[in-house]
């Protein structure tokens, strides 16, 4: 290694080097183009008047690629078993994602399963999930309908080996979910945290606050009729403190005093195993309860005078019974004449959000199946 | 590395040609273009490696003196029940090794999860990796999952911890009551339940998320005693634990009695944690090699 060269022959000599080194570099490294375009953000806005969400939007940022992948995955029956059954099915929007006029709802192969299939709308502010209140995050939820074998009864493994072997040329809508996963987060590898996360995504979009109530609420001091204003007085004295502020829950644990049917439904208690807890059940929302029947956890009352009969007349005493539903005289149950019942129906019914049930966003894309 | 290598030979040689001042500006500017270079490739036997070794843990089920056969040998109890085991899987975290100067070397969390499954036999050897160099005498394991664990998010579910499973697929995981099945035992005995002769216990439960539940997971210290596990750059010490059925059945606990008891699981929070008293001594040292 003798060379002979002029003082700027090796500064030359050197400089290539030093050139060479930073390209055969910036060829090793191999750093990926950028995207051209890469998931777009989307900002979530809370309305006005709700409290602060639950759900952690830090961890999972929307995008328009992810809600609109969620949106795919809602609807799409390739989730179960029998490729029929999506999310969509037992959840439909003209119904505020409840199962109209179904008390139970059939699953894959038409099996029935044992509560009333309960709305998905503003997940966002949800501290618990189910009937039972057994899941405690969004993004753990959906394996729960998934797998359940009278559901959709397929493992969430299974579902994302089906999506990844998308598009299917005899679907419905040949859908490519390795695209979609890569345009809504960066690659197409499809596993369960970004499945789940574009679920949450969409059901983050999900929210009902313009009903006519919600309008009375802005300002809007005409939006309610006298007979919805005399029911929201009433309702606040005999229902809020359960079916409490703009989300009209609480979301405790109650006792409503349902005489238990033949399956012995023991709600929370088989969460928590603690005896205090026996024939409670979540605090439903009441937004939307207007497009919502049957109701009850299990779908027993099929209209809101039904329901209102029920804390009138027939609330059964016992052990767990919400200690609300015990009136100063003894009696259980909430004293209404018949008038105050339509006065509180007319209020329920200014919680229907016309908007959310048409918002052509939240809307099935074409694939799903509703039965 | 080659070209490297070529390079500072020419530096060398240039020394005789031209101002070693110069030279030295553009030799460090080529270095440095280098060493920027070395971060993003993967050039990694040029950074130093953390100093550490290996230690393996040997899961070897067994039922008393008889080693664990699925599906076809028969066993007895304490209560002389007679029992077939078709499936045992239980999880094993957060471990930490003791060094016989007393020091402790605490796997790193995320690290940390292993399931071990009778059918799956590479499942049963736990290595771990980058231990300190030095001498241990004793090991320390959770069975089960932590209730930090049990209440992450989705993005700290990775690997066995995926709820993705089912039950169908030998899932660990409770869907509807969030929560790992910490151990699953399940078989067949003529004390079985009346309808297909099979005992389910799926134990599991970490403490509730809201709202209190027992907790089912347990710590387990297995002291080496005379014995020790030499950690160095060439020996990988394996620490073969024997993990004893009988023992699931019967212990400080309970003794548990397959007819009185077919299914334990979520439903029988007092019954689930006798059982877990039970399997938090199954675990015994049975040699270091």
């Amino acid at each position: 290694m003798k060379l002979k060269m002029t003082r700027s022959g090796s500064y030359t000599f050197l400089l290539l080097l030093s050139l060479l080194a930073f390209v055969s570099c910036s060829t090793e490294s191999k750093e990926p183009e950028p995207e051209p375009t890469g998931p777009t953000p989307v900002v979530w806005k809370k309305p006005a008047h709700f409290p602060e969400p639950v759900y952690d939007l830090s961890r999972n940022p929307l995008t328009e690629e992810g809600i609109e992948l969620g949106r795919f995955l809602f609807y799409d029956g390739i989730l179960s078993r029998t490729n029929k059954i999506g999310c969509g099915t037992c959840h439909q929007q003209q119904a505020a994602f409840t199962h109209h006029g179904h008390e139970l709802s059939h699953g894959v192969d038409d099996l029935l399963g044992t509560r009333n299939s309960p709305a998905v709308q503003n997940m966002a502010w949800s501290k618990s999930f189910f009937w039972d209140g057994g899941v405690h995050d969004m993004d753990l939820m959906p394996f729960v309908p998934i797998q359940n074998p009278v559901e959709m009864d397929l493992s969430v493994a299974a579902a994302m080996e089906k999506l990844r072997n998308t598009p299917v040329a005899n679907a419905k809508i040949p859908v490519n979910y390795p695209r979609m996963f890569k345009a809504a987060f960066g690659t197409e590898e499809i596993n369960s945290e970004r499945m789940m996360k574009a679920l949450s995504q969409f059901m983050m979009t999900m929210v009902s606050a313009t009903s006519k109530y919600d309008y009375f609420k802005g300002g809007d001091v005409n939006a309610l009729t006298i007979q919805e204003k005399e029911g929201m007085v009433l309702f606040q004295k005999n229902c809020s403190s359960c079916h409490e502020g703009e989300l009209f829950t609480n979301q405790s644990f109650r006792n409503n005093g349902l005489m238990p049917m033949r399956i012995d439904d023991k709600g929370r208690f088989g969460i928590t195993g603690v005896d205090a807890d026996k024939y409670k059940f979540k605090v439903p929302s009441l937004r939307n309860v207007g497009l919502t029947a049957p109701y009850m956890h299990d779908g027993r009352y099929h209209t809101l005078e039904e329901v209102l009969n029920h804390y009138t007349d027939s609330v059964q005493n016992s052990a767990t019974l919400d200690p609300l539903l015990v009136q100063s005289n003894g009696k259980t149950g909430i004293a209404l004449t018949s008038s105050e019942k339509q006065s509180l129906i007319a209020f329920l019914k200014t919680l229907s959000d016309e908007q959310f049930i048409r918002n052509a966003k939240l809307s099935d894309p074409g694939i799903g199946n509703a039965l | 590395m080659a070209f490297v290598t070529g390079l500072i030979i020419i530096h060398f040689t240039m020394k005789n040609i031209f101002s070693k001042h110069a030279a030295f500006v553009l030799a460090v500017f080529t270095l440095f273009a280098f060493s920027s270079c070395s971060d993003s490739a993967e050039n990694s036997e040029l950074t130093p490696v953390t100093e550490g070794g290996k230690l393996r843990l040997e899961f070897d089920n067994v039922v008393g003196d008889k080693n664990l056969v699925l599906n076809s040998v028969t066993y007895q109890n304490a209560t002389k029940e007679d029992f077939v085991v078709t499936k045992l899987n239980y999880f094993i975290s957060n471990i930490k090794l003791t060094k016989t100067d007393g020091t402790t070397f605490t796997v790193p969390q995320d690290s940390s999860y292993f399931l071990i499954k009778e059918d799956t036999k590479a499942s049963q050897f736990v290595t771990l990796n980058n231990v300190p160099f030095g001498d241990y005498k004793a090991v320390e394991f959770m069975v089960g999952v932590d209730s930090l664990r049990n209440t992450a998010p989705i993005e700290k579910r990775k690997g066995v911890l995926d709820p993705a499973g089912s039950m169908a697929l030998d899932g660990m995981y409770w869907e509807w009551n969030s929560g790992y099945i910490f151990v699953k035992l399940e078989g067949s005995s003529s004390k079985g339940n009346p309808v297909n002769n099979k005992f389910y216990y799926h134990i599991g439960l970490f403490g509730g998320y809201t709202q209190k539940t027992v907790n089912n997971t347990r710590v387990v210290k297995v002291e080496f005693g005379s014995l020790k596990a030499p950690v160095t750059a060439t020996a990988t010490p394996e620490v073969h634990l024997l993990v004893d059925v009988l023992k699931f059945f019967d212990g400080p606990g309970t003794s548990l009695s397959i007819e009185k008891f077919n299914s334990i699981m979520d439903g029988q929070e007092a019954k689930s944690q006798q059982v877990a008293n039970n399997y938090a001594k199954m675990f015994t040292l049975d040699h270091i090699h």
